[in-house]
């Protein structure tokens, strides 16, 4: 490899930017202040109290995993079969179908967001976690079929085809030969899709009805300056929880390609 | 497996349905729905006939909602074009100059910011830009006053939404230029070429599609960003995403929010497809 050494110290400059405010996490949530601002004051863990005390706080995370939970559920499982369907089988109007399927992707998702809430209030639904479920169920689908379709296009077809020479019914086989090689493709897409929807916003603050979403709880803590030291507290330990799931999913979608005998093209999507 | 084109198309289209249901249901009806409603007429939480189209026309008539689209799309696209220029050299860096097996940690590395929460970063940048924050106060210790940068609201949304949209950008310029043909570099260079021509002549043309792919990733999602400026603009430099709530849930008027949503929807979608078609020119053999 050429040596670069300018494009290199760019990267890494880039990198700092991108770290920049995670990084600052953990120093201010540490910080002996209520007021976020060098210099720093000394070292506290109080902000941590603070925040595992906030009842609402755990009504709001308590909510927020049900929801994601369900979505990341229900995503991979709608991901499987879209998936599937498409790297397997050719049939009428499969582009339309998929294109429709991938929309999210592509539309702001502000507009999903109020196409449902018109539609929901118009038909007199009342808002609740429910209806939050189904809109990033939504959202998240697209991502969860992006990952299942890697892995279901490393399957070799012969497998399968031998399976079912030997008797095995097409069920039993999929139940047999074909989800465990791509399970490491499920657990991606479930992290992810559990991920993005802890994540989401959007959706939780307009279809929520005002039940406590974490998202929306921490939105609504940052405008109290009082506030903020312990939302930097829950900031980190987010922080820490998504990247020991991502390292988790980053493992799991390594081991498929692995599995499957594949070569690593790097990257999620 | 032995299956006739038609079992083929039924298996394939049975398998499929669950999912498509749903999208069905869940966004194509609303989507038409909001079209319905975007001609027709509406008071405080109902609409009625008859079909009109002064939903649209108040667009162009009043001349706040259109700058508010306007802003909309300069602030996204001043966005795009600053993630996509910063993002380059960072994709050209890990395609050309890392070993092909650190590539993936990498790419894992600026991916990462990405995956953590979107709100806690947005929330952290009023504090870190807003007056007395940290960037002033990491200024008023050597001596510099207050910059107070989250008053220059527009300024502070393009920093905002660039900084939360950077990680987009470098994947797809990434991917594009795995595929350029490192043969082909030789041979410019061979053919007397400097780097830096060879670079302009061959490089950076075959890795326009991914460009373009990181500006359409990017493109969307600010354009249709509601909290960056609810939040860090203070609310004072309201975008589409604040127009159509504002429309929609504060003043109840169903068919005019419809008519910002379908309009932004028109403008997003136009966007994208300058950007295929000036992809395709690249696609094209890149003359």
């Amino acid at each position: 490899m050429k040596k670069a050494p300018i494009l290199r110290s760019y990267t890494l400059f880039y990198l700092l930017f991108l770290y920049g405010p995670i990084l600052l996490l953990p120093i201010f949530a540490f910080n002996d202040s209520r007021v976020v601002a060098f210099p720093l004051q000394g070292f506290t863990t109080a902000w941590f109290a603070e925040m595992a005390a906030d009842q609402n706080l755990r009504n709001a995370a308590w909510n927020s995993l049900i929801i994601a939970l369900s979505v990341a559920s229900i995503s991979t499982v709608l991901g499987i079969f879209a998936a599937r369907a498409s790297v397997r089988y050719r049939f009428p109007g499969k582009g339309p179908l998929m294109g429709m399927i991938m929309l999210p992707l592509v539309l702001p998702e502000m507009i999903v967001a109020m196409a449902l809430l018109v539609v929901l209030l118009s038909m007199n639904i009342p808002l609740s976690l429910f209806t939050v479920i189904l809109g990033q169920t939504l959202i998240c689908t697209p991502f969860a079929v992006a990952i299942l379709t890697s892995a279901f296009q490393s399957l070799d077809k012969s497998l399968e085809e031998a399976a079912l020479d030997l008797g095995e019914t097409p069920w039993s086989t999929f139940r047999l030969i074909i989800l465990p090689l791509v399970m490491p493709g499920i657990m991606a897409s479930f992290l992810i899709c559990f991920t993005i929807s802890f994540d989401e916003f959007i959706i939780a603050n307009f279809l929520g009805s005002g039940e406590p979403i974490l998202s929306v709880y921490i939105f609504g803590q940052f405008r109290f300056p009082a506030k903020v030291p312990s939302m930097l507290a829950l900031g980190t330990v987010l922080v820490c929880f998504s990247i020991i799931l991502l390292g988790f999913a980053e493992y799991m979608r390594r081991r498929g390609i692995a599995k499957a005998g594949g070569k690593d093209s790097g990257g999620f999507l | 497996m032995a299956e006739t084109p038609s079992s083929e198309a039924r298996t394939g289209l049975k398998l499929i349905s669950p999912t498509a249901i749903y999208v069905i249901l869940l966004l194509a009806v609303p989507l038409a729905t909001v079209l319905v409603y975007s001609v027709l007429t509406g008071g405080r939480g109902n609409v009625s006939l008859p079909v009109t189209f002064e939903n649209y026309s108040e667009l162009w008539s009043k001349s706040v909602y259109g700058y508010i689209m306007f802003k909309s799309l300069m602030v996204a696209l001043c966005v795009t074009a600053i993630t996509v220029i910063l993002a380059y050299p960072v994709a050209y860096f890990v395609s050309f100059h890392v070993k092909p097996e650190r590539k993936s940690l990498w790419l894992f590395l600026i991916t990462i910011p990405f995956w953590t929460s979107y709100i806690i970063r947005v929330s952290l940048w009023f504090v870190i830009l807003g007056y007395g924050g940290i960037i002033d106060s990491a200024l008023a210790g050597i001596g510099i006053q207050p910059l107070n940068i989250a008053s220059y609201s527009i300024l502070s949304i393009i920093i905002v939404l660039a900084h939360a949209y950077a990680p987009f950008a470098v994947l797809p310029i990434f991917v594009s230029l795995e595929k350029v043909d490192r043969s082909l570099l030789e041979a410019g260079q061979d053919l007397g070429e400097s780097r830096w021509v060879t670079f302009l002549r061959v490089t950076l043309p075959l890795s326009m599609p991914g460009v373009i792919a990181a500006a359409l990733i990017v493109f969307i999602p600010t354009v249709g960003d509601y909290v960056t400026p609810e939040l860090v603009g203070d609310g004072k430099e309201p975008m589409i995403a604040n127009l159509i709530e504002t429309q929609l849930l504060k003043l109840q008027n169903f068919p005019q929010g419809s008519a910002f949503a379908v309009a932004s929807m028109l403008m997003v979608g136009l966007v994208s497809v300058a950007f295929v078609f000036w992809n395709r020119r690249f696609i094209g053999g890149g003359k």
